[in-house]
């Protein structure tokens, strides 16, 4: 065996991860992702071990519910064959470990920068030399976005070269948002610090990356969650998708020029949000989830709350659905623009709605579920198009779903356990590596920790689905008109913070 | 067409008819209030993981304070946070609650600059720079020009080009990858102009506070006109403190 097969949320003391030579390091991971449909890469990183790179790959089996973890010690200095050459999915992690160590890869496509992190292993590369493609041509032009943007939203660079006003191709330059998340989490030395930086690596994602902290945390504490933990975490995971994807439906709209839908889609979050507020005191939820503890308990009141909440939002939400699906001069937006196509979106790793809309299925609730997603029986939503009428009609059909599972949820809400009965949170075992997936709105969120000798944090890893799913954006509108850009941009809403760290 | 029509009417008024005096539902972290119990003090103090308590006397600084909770629920006898979310100001030691404090927060008159009300008392239009911002600020800043907080009424708007702008809004704690675009930002913007900060992370650096990625030199060049707190800042203190800095007092 030259790889370790764990659970999701499983702790596995790093020693029993089989260290194999990079050949075959090579060969393994990348054989199991081109042999199998099924199977993907979650995380792909390295760290310093010594004078020497020690590289972890976790490849995710979706059909049998396992990740495969092995690893690899390289030098520096060596010259390495790229995961890439075999399959593109690993293009962005191999850049990463690039960027940060200055791991030489022989025919690797392009070794472009990918957030410019503060302990980049090159500091001459910097933001304003990024080497972008160009194309020398008369007839070409090219046009630059950013980093600020027209509207009220995060910095990024995006450059386009266009034939008249066909966009030919968009690159996109991230790393504005970079705030070295990483490293602060091994420098923070108490829990309730690691906790508001989980929950600050993406604000609108503030709920999925604090589930993924806390379940590594507990994980490498061996901590069990009891039954109302899993329930707050589940509940305020789909209210959660519920809040955003009707936010989204609105910023689409917004940007088809369809009035009503953008004010009544952005009116519409308002009372899910307000519900998060009247639970935990915060609209996007911040401070409600914290490791070994239920901090806020979802009360019976709550409950009925929130059942209240659901009924006087499912008929407006309807009947401004069934009038944005049924406009001819909506849905000609919609239909044919931005597509990625299923080999596309396989190919690059998409994850999450994303790459459900493009008829991948893939969906962590359903493949790795943790808390109480085993019970709710998950089926993801799939559509084949891949264009944004996909990715919109996904959301509408995913805010029912989440509101289906909310009920069946709080028809029954747990007890909170009887505080004199809770077991305090032991410190991290020593040497123990954690990997963490979770199905955050936007798709698969991966932490990964590795503890040293003392049961200190040594090394932290995390994997917002931005990071795959930027590519897909910039495949999307390919061949489509400059002016259809922002609806493409809207229909993926992903994070510039996520993927910046 | 009468779809369209249907949908509004059922829609009705949606709007929060006078935003100074709206109620925020359910329990909210506004401005604190702190006792005068005696509690353990450096229990206290150590229980916030963004050193915004001091102690001797025990204060918060909202400039800091990631509304997090923590410290009210380990001691409701001493810290309570109240409902108010009227806690944005122009001085940052007014960010500061100390024990015993129970009067309002408010924007010291004084210290605004006097072309302020008269410019921009009708009419501000601002451009908003994201500077490592988490997307919660930049969030709730959409959310104050949806149809319920319809900051837009009073005249106020985000603008896409800063030559359009009267001043900057920033939120995030300014990283160095971003510090360039925002020195660009500001100096395309027309006098005068002002600068707002919107969250925890823009007045202070919040959790980031003391990363080697971020750097904040861009605010010790300028002055700063509000100070809008919270994580991420609600809309209503977003709006009042916009309101309180650019109105004349009755």
């Amino acid at each position: 065996m030259h790889y370790l097969t764990i659970k999701n949320n499983q702790s596995v003391p790093v020693s029993d991860i089989p260290e194999v030579s990079y050949n075959a390091f090579l060969v393994l991971n990348t054989g199991m992702v081109v042999e199998s449909p099924g199977r993907h890469c979650v995380n792909y990183f390295g760290y310093r071990d010594d004078e020497k790179i020690k590289l972890i790959c976790c490849i995710a089996g979706d059909l049998d519910h396992v990740i495969y973890i092995s690893s690899c010690l390289v030098d520096t200095h060596m010259e390495l064959a790229s995961f890439t050459a075999k399959n593109l999915c690993f293009e962005k992690f191999e850049r990463e470990i690039h960027e940060n160590f200055g791991l030489k890869y022989s025919d690797h496509p392009w070794l472009k920068p990918v957030r410019y992190s503060h302990d980049r292993f090159d500091k001459s590369q910097t933001m304003a030399n990024y080497p972008f493609y160009s194309i020398d041509s008369e007839e070409l032009h090219e046009v630059g976005v950013g980093p600020i943007h027209a509207g009220v939203i995060e910095p990024g660079h995006f450059r386009f070269i266009c034939n008249g006003e066909q966009i030919l191709h968009l690159e996109i330059q991230l790393g504005y948002q970079h705030r070295g998340i990483e490293k602060l989490i091994l420098e923070k030395k108490q829990l309730n610090q690691l906790a508001t930086l989980a929950e600050n690596i993406a604000g609108d994602t503030a709920i999925g990356h604090s589930v993924a902290f806390a379940h590594v945390w507990e994980s490498l504490c061996g901590f069990e969650t009891s039954r109302d933990i899993d329930f707050t975490r589940t509940v305020a995971l789909e209210l959660e998708r519920i809040a955003i994807h009707t936010g989204d439906l609105s910023a689409v709209c917004t940007d088809i020029a369809y009035q009503l839908g953008s004010s009544v889609f952005g009116r519409l979050r308002t009372p899910i949000v307000n519900f998060m507020q009247e639970w935990c005191g915060n609209r996007l939820s911040k401070g409600l989830i914290r490791p070994g503890q239920n901090k806020i308990p979802f009360t019976q009141d709550l409950a009925k709350r929130l059942s209240e909440v659901l009924d006087t939002f499912e008929p407006d939400f309807t009947e401004m659905n069934k009038e944005l699906f049924n406009m001819p001069s909506a849905l000609s937006r919609f239909e044919r623009t931005g597509v990625v196509s299923v080999e596309d979106a396989s190919a690059i790793g998409a994850v999450g709605m994303a790459a459900r809309a493009s008829g991948v299925t893939r969906d962590i609730r359903l493949s790795h579920p943790h808390s109480l997603y085993p019970e709710l029986n998950h089926e993801p939503i799939v559509k084949r198009h891949g264009d944004v009428y996909s990715r919109v009609a996904i959301r509408r059909k995913e805010v029912f779903q989440s509101m289906k599972y909310l009920r069946t949820l709080i028809a029954n809400v747990p007890e909170p356990s009887d505080s004199t009965n809770i077991k305090a949170l032991k410190s991290p075992g020593a040497g123990l590596l954690t990997i963490s997936l979770v199905e955050g709105w936007r798709g698969e969120i991966c932490h990964c920790a590795i503890t040293g000798s003392n049961g200190e944090l040594k090394h932290y890893k995390i994997k917002d689905p931005s990071f795959h799913n930027w590519m897909a954006l910039a495949l999307s509108v390919r061949n489509n008109e400059i002016s259809d850009f922002p609806i493409c941009n809207k229909s993926f809403n992903l994070s510039y913070s996520g993927h910046d760290l | 067409m009468f779809n369209n029509l249907s949908i509004l009417y059922h829609q009705g008024k949606q709007f929060i008819p006078d935003v100074t005096t709206a109620k925020v539902p359910g329990i909210f972290h506004g401005r604190p209030v702190i006792s005068m119990v005696k509690v353990d003090e450096i229990e206290l103090k150590e229980l916030c993981p963004v050193n915004a308590i001091s102690v001797n006397p025990v204060s918060i600084d909202l400039g800091k304070c990631t509304f997090c909770g923590e410290c009210a629920m380990r001691f409701p006898e001493k810290i309570s946070f109240t409902t108010d979310y009227k806690i944005s100001v122009n001085e940052r030691k007014s960010l500061i609650v100390k024990e015993g404090d129970e009067k309002q927060m408010t924007v010291n008159p004084d210290k605004v600059r006097k072309e302020l009300h008269s410019l921009f008392g009708r009419s501000l239009k601002l451009r908003q720079v994201s500077a490592g911002g988490d997307n919660s600020c930049e969030w709730e800043l959409n959310a104050s020009n949806n149809v319920q907080f319809d900051l837009g009424r009073f005249g106020i708007e985000f603008v896409a080009s800063p030559r359009h702008a009267d001043g900057i809004v920033i939120t995030g704690p300014i990283t160095e990858n971003m510090a360039e675009a925002l020195q660009i930002c500001y100096d395309a913007t027309p006098d005068p102009k002002i600068i707002v900060l919107v969250g925890t992370d823009a007045i202070s650096g919040g959790i980031f506070d003391g990363s080697p990625a971020i750097d904040r030199s861009f605010l010790d060049k300028y002055p700063i006109d509000l100070y809008i707190p919270g994580n991420p800042a609600h809309p209503l203190t977003i709006i009042n403190g916009l309101l309180d800095l650019t109105r004349k007092r009755k």
